[in-house]
């Protein structure tokens, strides 16, 4: 019931934000950031994260969020306000998350969403960069002797999120394999899982990444397995509202910051002590050389704090992702100098 | 003249113009929310139509009383989710009424342990927040049933699994045929009925009409079986391996779990409220009815049904209506356990894929309202049918 009538009325308030309020919004085109004077004026960013997905955004018993996706909002954070600390996050569900960032409930999206053509471009949103490189899998029970996903027969069922991408790659995938299988979609992974275990469903599909964490959830970790095949490109990342170019321009640089950091071998503990590198790439991501920060109305420190507080991509992958078990492998999501994809333009 | 004219219209007007006023008010704030929500999506670069209800929906929905896939368009999956709602609705109004009536007569009961046992289920299953009992059934009271190679059979034609209640297919030839044979019986009927009420009020001949009417129901479609090409035959479902654990039945229809759970839940829990009606019902008729009526030689069953029903349904009907409205509306709880309802498939992944917020909520708003307006229409029509006819 609660988590029902939140959607709704988290809906309904984005709705009528849309509806009622004056003609606010962002002005496109010049240098000034309504979205980036609003949070310096608040003293927080305004993040939306997942209901819970560990290694991507996860709060803990206390309250504390930690994961890749919050790191993102983290150092939007330290660049903007000099405190990664100092953000606000507001769980939400697949189906909630563009209405609250259209309608001004957040200012980024940091939940492990796709980005494909249709988002970008229809309604109102802007895809800044990716942040983890994902594909869409399954799971099965390791005893039921399905080994690849040529073992799948007609009728098969299958579990997954409602409201995702995942729905679509899962009906183009049997399609294209002419298997007749049961879609099951529920709101919330939680109830997925529970269905799963259940035995409700023969697999799992969503997210690599999300299958390896959930699996973490089930009642008998051990039983299950992720098969081989991945079946979809998922490109995870953040999001902000179209229309606001300085804004989209930080959380992207911000990102970008700290895929860069992580390529000229800057981290959190030896930032402050590269001042004086000789690498006028370093200097700059540093802040010791250029004006970069002022592109877009901040210090020229932005950047240091970005690694000092929040850490370069590297050290973030492996605290949230690879040191929890989720995917001690980081495959596609390597420096594209170590034969990953990894690869941002340059921050000059 | 002119004033005493001016001063006769005057009480006309003073009646008109404040509702006049009044539907202005309300049409200019309806204008301006919309030119406003039309200024501000404009500005967020967010568009506004329906021309998305003809976009390929690309996706799949789990069940579906029509025939739906992913190549059809958002507004057939729309169908697909409204139909949905309305069954589920219509089953969780059938069971709950029934369970209604039983429990609301059982409190009355002089028997001590019916009359406990319905008390106990009243409390208990009115309670408890309904969103709790479609979890308890769909996670907990359905986990416990076997996976499909251990299925509950029943006669080998019928099982219960985890998966669903696998139950045979019917396969008509020229149902169209049985179809109209059952409607011609049906007219039948009425027009016995109808004859049979005449002779008992002019003749005081009494016709054994509940035989008549059965009979005719079960001859006339059976004359277009034996004689007019009508058959019926069952496709049984039957256990089908998928790999060495996994099993499922192929053939057969099967009702999914998530409809059995969320029709139990939403039946039992407002069958308690249904209950509670009737018995105000029955409470609210007059001692001195039941007494006269036990005067004339009336036994029990036949004082509830002739003389108490007929008084208390009057009682009975317009809080009932509300009950009917409110499980109408609470079947889009469905979403949680993944009932393709309007709201999961519409309002949820519809809307998902388009992100078109504004228009998809409206529409299913205006849904919803169009429902229970319908519901409320035909219960005041049957309100008004059961109500006092002066003769």
């Amino acid at each position: 019931m609660i988590k029902s009538i939140k959607t709704w009325i988290l809906i309904g308030f984005a709705s009528l934000l849309l509806v009622a309020c004056g003609q606010g919004g962002g002005g496109a085109g010049s240098k000034k950031s309504k979205t980036l004077d609003n949070t310096k004026k608040a003293g927080f960013v305004k993040c939306g994260v997942s209901q819970g997905l560990p290694g991507f955004s996860n709060a803990d018993a206390s309250g504390n969020w930690s994961g890749i996706d919050v790191d993102v909002c983290r150092a939007v954070a330290a660049a903007v306000l000099g405190d990664a600390d100092k953000v606000k996050y507001t769980p939400l569900s697949a189906k909630e998350r563009f209405t609250a960032l259209t309608s001004g409930e957040i200012d980024v999206l940091a939940r492990n969403t796709t980005w494909t053509l249709s988002r970008d471009a229809d309604i109102g949103l802007t895809f800044v960069g990716v942040n983890f490189y994902d594909g869409q899998g399954f799971m099965v029970r390791k005893n039921s002797g399905i080994n690849s996903v040529n073992d799948f027969k007609n009728g098969i069922s299958a579990c997954t999120n409602t409201g995702t991408t995942t729905e679509l790659n899962m009906r183009d995938f049997f399609n294209s394999k002419n298997i007749s299988y049961e879609p099951i979609a529920f709101e919330k992974a939680d109830e997925v899982v529970q269905a799963y275990d259940a035995g409700r469903c023969d697999t799992y599909t969503t997210d690599k990444s999300g299958l390896a964490a959930q699996r973490t959830k089930m009642s008998n970790p051990d039983e299950h397995k992720v098969l081989p095949e991945t079946i979809s490109k998922e490109p995870l990342g953040p999001v902000v509202r179209q229309g606001d170019a300085v804004w989209e321009d930080i959380v992207r640089w911000s990102l970008n910051t700290m895929i860069e950091a992580e390529e000229y071998g800057v981290n959190s503990s030896n930032a402050s002590s590269l001042k004086d590198s000789e690498n006028p790439a370093i200097k700059r991501l540093v802040g010791s050389e250029g004006e970069l920060g002022a592109a877009f109305g901040l210090d020229n420190d932005w950047s240091l704090r970005i690694i000092e507080q929040v850490g370069n991509y590297g050290e973030s992958y492996k605290k949230h992702i690879a040191d929890t078990g989720i995917l001690p492998n980081r495959g596609p999501n390597q420096l594209w100098t170590k034969g990953g994809i990894l690869y941002v333009p340059p921050a000059r | 003249m002119i004033l005493k004219k001016f001063n006769i219209e005057n009480k006309k007007a003073r009646d008109l113009i404040p509702q006049a006023i009044t539907v202005l008010a309300l049409l200019s704030v309806i204008i301006y929310f919309a030119t406003n929500a039309q200024i501000n999506m404009g500005n967020r670069g967010i568009s506004f139509g329906f021309g998305f209800l003809n976009q390929e929906a690309s996706f799949d929905i789990t069940f579906s009383m029509i025939e739906y896939d992913g190549s059809h368009s958002y507004g057939r999956a729309f169908l697909v989710g409204l139909l949905n709602t309305i069954l589920v609705s219509a089953i969780g109004i059938f069971f709950a009424t029934i369970m209604g009536v039983i429990v609301g007569i059982s409190r009355l009961s002089d028997n001590y342990l019916i009359a406990k046992v319905a008390e106990w289920y009243v409390e208990i299953f009115r309670n408890i927040p309904l969103i709790l009992q479609i979890f308890f059934w769909y996670f907990a009271a359905l986990r416990a049933l076997p996976l499909p190679e251990n299925g509950i059979s029943f006669y080998d034609i019928s099982f219960l699994t985890i998966k669903g209640w696998y139950v045979p297919k019917f396969i008509w030839t020229n149902f169209n045929i049985f179809l109209l044979s059952v409607i011609a019986a049906f007219i039948a009927i009425y027009f016995i009925n109808s004859y049979a009420t005449k002779q008992r009020e002019q003749f005081g001949k009494q016709i054994p009409t509940t035989i008549i009417s059965l009979t005719t129901l079960i001859l006339i479609p059976l004359i277009t079986f034996l004689f007019l090409g009508v058959s019926l035959t069952f496709e049984y479902p039957v256990l089908k391996q998928l790999s060495p654990t996994v099993f499922t039945y192929a053939g057969g229809v099967s009702i999914i779990p998530e409809l059995i759970a969320l029709a139990l839940a939403l039946s039992m829990y407002t069958a308690t409220f249904i209950a509670e009606n009737v018995r105000a019902g029955i409470l609210g008729v007059g001692k001195g009815q039941k007494e006269a009526a036990a005067s004339i030689g009336l036994n029990k069953n036949q004082i509830l049904k002739l003389v108490v029903m007929p008084q208390a349904l009057r009682i009975i009907i317009p809080p009932t209506t509300n009950q009917y409205l409110n499980l109408t509306k609470n079947s889009s709880l469905a979403a949680a356990i993944a009932y393709p309802d309007i709201v999961l498939v519409f309002a949820g992944t519809a809307l998902m894929q388009t992100g078109r917020a504004i228009e998809i909520i409206s529409i299913t708003m205006l849904t919803y309202l169009t429902l229970s307006i319908s519901i409320s229409i035909f219960m005041n029509w049957y309100n008004k049918k059961m109500a006092i006819k002066e003769k």
